[in-house]
């Protein structure tokens, strides 16, 4: 479903962020990605749904080649991923639910599906007594299970989180964790960047540890 | 396709509600465009109204044929003839000698003059009618002086041609003005296209993480421009309206001392559809260019 052969990218300056990095990743698995800050956690996440391209190397998304992909063939690639940034990304002009609904506008769905569809993801993430309010009087838990809920509205067959607990506390961060294994439990393809290893340890899954863009283990 | 028109309504609706959402820039934004459409506009239709006052005026341009001394009556006869094959002549009116010394008599400040005479030094002459304007009457003009025992070809009507050339002068300016203005109409909507995707940058960037095509993220900007473009050229065509209201309160005091009824016309309806599509279609203008500068700069890291 993901693989990386021989992936290499650097930052112009000179900075390399990944060297040399092969591994792959089978439908319906849970990741984490583990390792320091700068160890090239969020340029490998960047590079599945094409924010950044391989400097060398092959990345495959779903049999697609990331390196050659043309920009119009990008949207509907991310179309297929459930991504959930590290800075969230939220809409703070809108409600929790316009939130939601901002990946359904583009994709064709009926008004009234389409808002089906966007409550039925806030109920699985819990905030569907909040639709109305405005993101920004969410507590930081909520608003991280907002950026979820926005990211599998579109039932998507990877989702792709970079950092999601780092500003939670445990019991919120357990409560997240949670989420993505259920995910992960109806056979979607979960990768989490993380530094965090209590959790980690918890969960036991599969680990990808990362050392200065390097496979550690 | 139902899909595609149904994406198209939706943000044409979010477009006017986010306009009615902030009611003073939209109403500081359609006014600039609105005045700057609404002085070309004004010249035009002033121009119009100036243009039909002409044709009113010189509807029947007179030109005097005035005959040689020498000509006789078989001569007369045969001019007639030919006068009456050429075309662009309304009517051919024979005024002889006789006729016009007469004619002056009546006139209370010539007949003094006139008894002294011992001998009519008036000419023969035609008076003709025409229908066209300033070139056809140069032309007729040509064909009349190559004609046997004509002496003199008087146009009574050189003004006219002055007055086409003044018209014409007025339409270059208008013209200049118009394409002056409707750059400004374009730099306008650019600015203000700028303007919203940089208020809309978060949304743009977020919009393309989670895989809006190019086309979607554009579609709102040239509706804005659309929607801009041609609610100026409404605030162009109400203003140019009420000027003319104003205008026409003096201009019929003026024309009812000349014991006429003129009054400025407004454009037809087609002309009032053509420039809001115009004005619509130099709002996109501005979007697109906006969207195309500035778009590519949002690219979300």
């Amino acid at each position: 479903m993901i693989s990386f052969s021989q992936v290499r990218k650097s930052y112009r300056g000179g900075h390399e962020a990944l060297a040399e990095l092969s591994f792959s990743i089978e439908s319906g698995e849970l990741v984490f990605i583990t390792g320091r800050s700068g160890a090239g956690k969020s340029t490998l996440l960047k590079l599945i749904p094409a924010i950044e391209r391989p400097t060398s190397g092959t990345v495959l998304v779903n049999g697609q080649n990331i390196g050659s992909m043309r920009r119009p063939a990008i949207p509907y690639l991310r179309r297929n991923l459930g991504l959930i940034f590290q800075d969230q990304k939220l809409l703070y002009d809108r409600s929790v639910f316009d939130n939601v609904m901002l990946p359904l506008a583009f994709t064709g769905h009926a008004h009234k599906d389409a808002a089906r569809r966007a409550r039925a993801a806030l109920d699985k993430v819990g905030l569907l007594a909040r639709e109305k309010a405005n993101p920004i009087t969410l507590s930081g838990g909520e608003q991280q299970r907002l950026c979820i809920a926005r990211a599998v509205v579109n039932r998507p067959s990877i989702l792709l989180a970079d950092e999601p607990t780092a500003s939670l506390d445990s019991a919120s961060a357990a409560e997240v964790m949670e989420m993505f294994r259920s995910f992960n439990q109806v056979g979607v393809t979960v990768l989490i960047a993380t530094h965090d290893d209590a959790l980690v340890q918890r969960l036991n899954p599969r680990v990808l540890a990362l050392k200065q863009g390097r496979l550690a283990s | 396709m139902s899909s595609w028109l149904r994406q198209h309504w939706q943000t044409f609706g979010l477009t006017l509600a986010r306009l009615a959402r902030n009611p003073l820039a939209t109403l500081l934004n359609v006014t600039v465009i609105g005045v700057a459409l609404a002085l070309p506009l004004g010249g035009y239709m002033l121009l119009q109204n100036l243009g039909s006052v002409t044709r009113q005026v010189t509807g029947n341009p007179q030109v005097s044929l005035f005959l040689a001394a020498d000509a006789g009556k078989a001569d007369i006869a045969a001019l007639e003839a030919r006068l009456k094959q050429i075309s662009g002549l309304r009517a051919v009116r024979f005024i002889s000698r006789e006729q016009a010394l007469e004619g002056l008599k009546r006139s209370e400040n010539m007949a003094d003059v006139i008894a002294t005479l011992q001998t009519n030094p008036l000419p023969d002459a035609f008076v003709l009618e025409t229908g066209g304007g300033a070139a056809e009457l140069e032309r007729l003009e040509r064909e009349l002086k190559a004609l046997p025992k004509v002496a003199h070809v008087q146009l009574d009507s050189a003004w006219v041609k002055r007055l086409e050339t003044l018209i014409k002068l007025g339409r270059t300016t208008v013209l200049i003005l118009a394409t002056l203005l409707a750059s400004g109409l374009v730099a306008v909507t650019f600015n203000t296209i700028r303007l919203q995707i940089l208020t809309q940058k978060d949304e743009i960037e977020v919009s393309k993480l989670i895989g809006a095509t190019d086309a979607f993220i554009r579609r709102p900007f040239f509706h804005l421009g659309l929607i801009l473009g041609a609610l100026g050229g409404l605030a162009a065509l109400a203003i140019v309206y009420l000027c003319r209201f104003i205008l026409n309160q003096s201009i019929l005091e003026l024309a009812q001392l000349y014991g006429s009824g003129f009054r400025l016309g407004f454009f037809g309806v087609s002309d009032c559809l053509a420039l809001l599509a115009f004005a619509a279609f130099l709002g996109w203008l501005g979007a697109y260019m906006s969207v195309s500068r500035h778009l590519a700069d949002i690219e979300p890291r």
